[in-house]
């Protein structure tokens, strides 16, 4: 077995399911901890309130002018820049059509590098604001580093791997790949999941006050 | 041991809320853009997620899923220390006041004031909230008020007032319809709020009351994390209404009794309540809808703070809007205004630490900007608990603008 074999045959395979269920343990965790029925009399629905949170807060909010433009964009630019990578990098749509026999229209190579560049420098501009911003650098810890650090070598590794002519690029960009995957359940990179739990428990709570949020 | 109790508590409240809050975080800092505290010290300690790092670690270290296997391996956070607790005292007690701006603007929607509140009651149980907010919260258990206004003490006071503004108020009338309650700030230094109540319920022909028993609508008890206060003080409000049978509760101008009894009196209790909650903001907008407030134009150029727990929090911030509409003739809005307005800088019980005292100052000029921005020549709030802060402020900085109260406006534009 080859090193590329191991790392998209076993470990992927192992990976995958370690991302998975550790996704959904961490999920069934949190959910199974007691909650508590809201007994005020309410002014508005709780349901529209978390329903309405849940993707209100995708945009930024109102009021805070260029306070948070810097964070919104990089965010921006590196979330959305990632997910059209994982989802429609030609790469990854023949990866997923062969693992799991389903397949879409995948970018064009320019569009795979221009996708790139845009979430590269969303990732490194969230970074040095980490590293650098007073305020971050007091509440950032070894999770939010090891996090970034593990993406921006998945990002890096799946460029040099995009012309697949060396075979070990594309092994080092798997094994990045699952080195993220086997991570990703004991991190904060699990806000990707958790963020609408967060989001529609206080969406409730203040669409039953009549609050908007 | 005392840490112990601390972290015994935080696990304890935490439920799947709490729990998705402290797993969504992604460490962004955004939530110091709109904490006032920040804004005025630039410390980053006062980030406020920073403040909530003792409850993080605790749920991180002994009950979030895999925190088992994260300890055998020596990768979960380190226990929390009493030391640690110590040095966080500031931060959750002095430099937080529950108002709920870092929420607005939290990608992941985390209400952080939910998050300090479960941090004071593990404060509170370990014995580590600061001992001025504890005497408060106690004398209000003790005294019936957090400003020791006893049942005699307000029995003086209400005649003092019958005889001061020419007022009838009655006290412990049997089965009044609504019972009015009061601030022991107002009852003690706003006494005018009273008087100003009591004719608007007259001039409105209710079957009203005051009661010796609930009628002390703070609850330092909750601001404190001392829920065995809360609870007492919820009880005598609720108790007293359903013995009189009343049909609604008024609350006075004070931001943190409408969440402790609109929305956590139910939840405090364990059961609904049995008659509506309104504050007295809002009491005044129905009367308005019902063609029962007449007013003669209040022509002086005002501005109007919403207290974060009625407007921002509570879900109340048209009412204070829809009295003034067309009785203030210069109202003006400064930026930020409703559910976004800057917090006056001594809610959550910070008012009552002294050694917050130099920060909640310097929190104090972002409301002068706002307030100067508009040019207004008045500062009216419904809460008089942030009406005593400004008035403090004011004091300390000889600032030139009046600061007023929306129910003695009325009161005092009250047409026959």
């Amino acid at each position: 077995m080859t090193f590329l074999d191991f790392v998209q045959g076993p470990l992927w395979t192992v990976a995958g399911w370690v991302f998975v269920l550790g996704v959904l343990w961490r999920i069934i965790g949190m959910l199974r901890l007691p909650g508590r029925r809201d007994l005020s009399a309410g002014r508005g629905s709780g349901f529209a309130g978390g329903l309405r949170a849940a993707f209100r807060h995708f945009l930024p909010a109102s009021g805070f002018g260029g306070r948070t433009a810097y964070h919104v964009v990089a965010g921006y630019m590196f979330h959305i820049g990632l997910f059209v990578l994982v989802l429609f990098g030609a790469p990854h749509v023949a990866f997923i059509a062969e693992k799991f026999g389903v397949s879409w229209a995948a970018l064009p190579n320019w569009a795979f590098i221009l996708v790139s560049e845009i979430a590269f420098a969303g990732l490194i501009m969230l970074y040095l604001r980490r590293l650098l911003d007073p305020v971050m650098r007091v509440i950032s810890d070894a999770d939010d580093h090891i996090g970034s650090l593990l993406v921006f070598l998945v990002m890096l590794t799946g460029c040099l791997a995009l012309a697949q002519s060396f075979t070990v690029l594309k092994a080092v960009h798997m094994l990045t790949v699952d080195l993220l995957l086997l991570y990703f359940p004991f991190s904060r990179l699990m806000h990707t999941f958790m963020f609408a739990w967060s989001r529609s428990y206080t969406g409730a709570m203040y669409g039953r006050r009549g609050a908007p949020l | 041991m005392s840490a112990q109790t601390a972290v015994a508590s935080f696990l304890d409240q935490t439920g799947a809320m709490v729990a998705s809050y402290l797993d969504a975080c992604v460490h962004c800092g955004n939530c110091a853009t709109a904490c006032h505290f920040y804004e005025a010290s630039g410390d980053p300690r006062h980030t406020p997620i920073h403040k909530l790092l003792p409850l993080a670690k605790a749920y991180r270290r002994h009950k979030a899923p895999f925190s088992s296997f994260k300890r055998v391996l020596g990768l979960a956070p380190a226990e929390v220390t009493e030391g640690e607790l110590q040095e966080w005292q500031e931060l959750i007690y002095d430099t937080c006041t529950m108002c709920g701006r870092c929420t607005l603007v939290c990608p992941m929607g985390i209400d952080i004031a939910t998050l300090v509140h479960v941090s004071r009651r593990g404060m509170v149980a370990a014995g580590l909230a600061p001992p001025e907010l504890m005497a408060v919260a106690e004398r209000s258990r003790d005294e019936g008020s957090p400003l020791g206004v006893t049942p005699e003490k307000l029995k003086e006071r209400i005649e003092w007032l019958r005889d001061e503004y020419d007022v009838e108020i009655p006290l412990d009338k049997p089965k009044a319809q609504v019972l009015l309650t009061a601030s022991s700030i107002e009852t003690m230094k706003y006494p005018h709020s009273l008087a100003a109540m009591a004719k608007i319920l007259n001039h409105a022909g209710e079957d009203w009351t005051f009661s010796t028993r609930g009628y002390e609508a703070t609850n330092f008890g909750l601001l404190a994390g001392h829920i065995d206060v809360s609870e007492t003080m919820v009880c005598r409000i609720v108790e007293t209404a359903e013995a009189l049978g009343a049909k609604l509760v008024i609350l006075p101008e004070c931001g943190h009794a409408y969440g402790a009894l609109r929305w956590s009196g139910a939840n405090i209790i364990g059961r609904e309540l049995q008659f509506e909650v309104l504050q007295i903001a809002e009491y005044l907008a129905k009367l308005k809808r019902e063609g029962r407030l007449k007013l003669s134009p209040l022509t002086e150029s005002i501005t109007f703070h919403d207290p974060c727990q009625v407007a921002r929090r509570g879900g109340a911030t048209d009412a204070p809007r829809e009295v003034l509409a067309g009785f203030a003739r210069d109202f003006r809005e400064m930026d930020h205004a409703g559910n976004g307005n800057w917090c006056c800088g001594g809610g959550g019980g910070v008012s009552t630490i002294t050694r917050a005292n130099d920060l909640r100052h310097k929190t104090f000029e972002i409301k002068m900007r706002q307030v100067e921005g508009t040019g207004a020549g008045m500062l009216v709030s419904s809460c008089a608990n942030c009406r005593q802060t400004f008035d403090d402020d004011k004091a300390f900085y000889n600032w030139d603008r009046d600061v007023g109260s929306l129910v003695e406006l009325v009161a005092d534009h009250l047409v026959q």
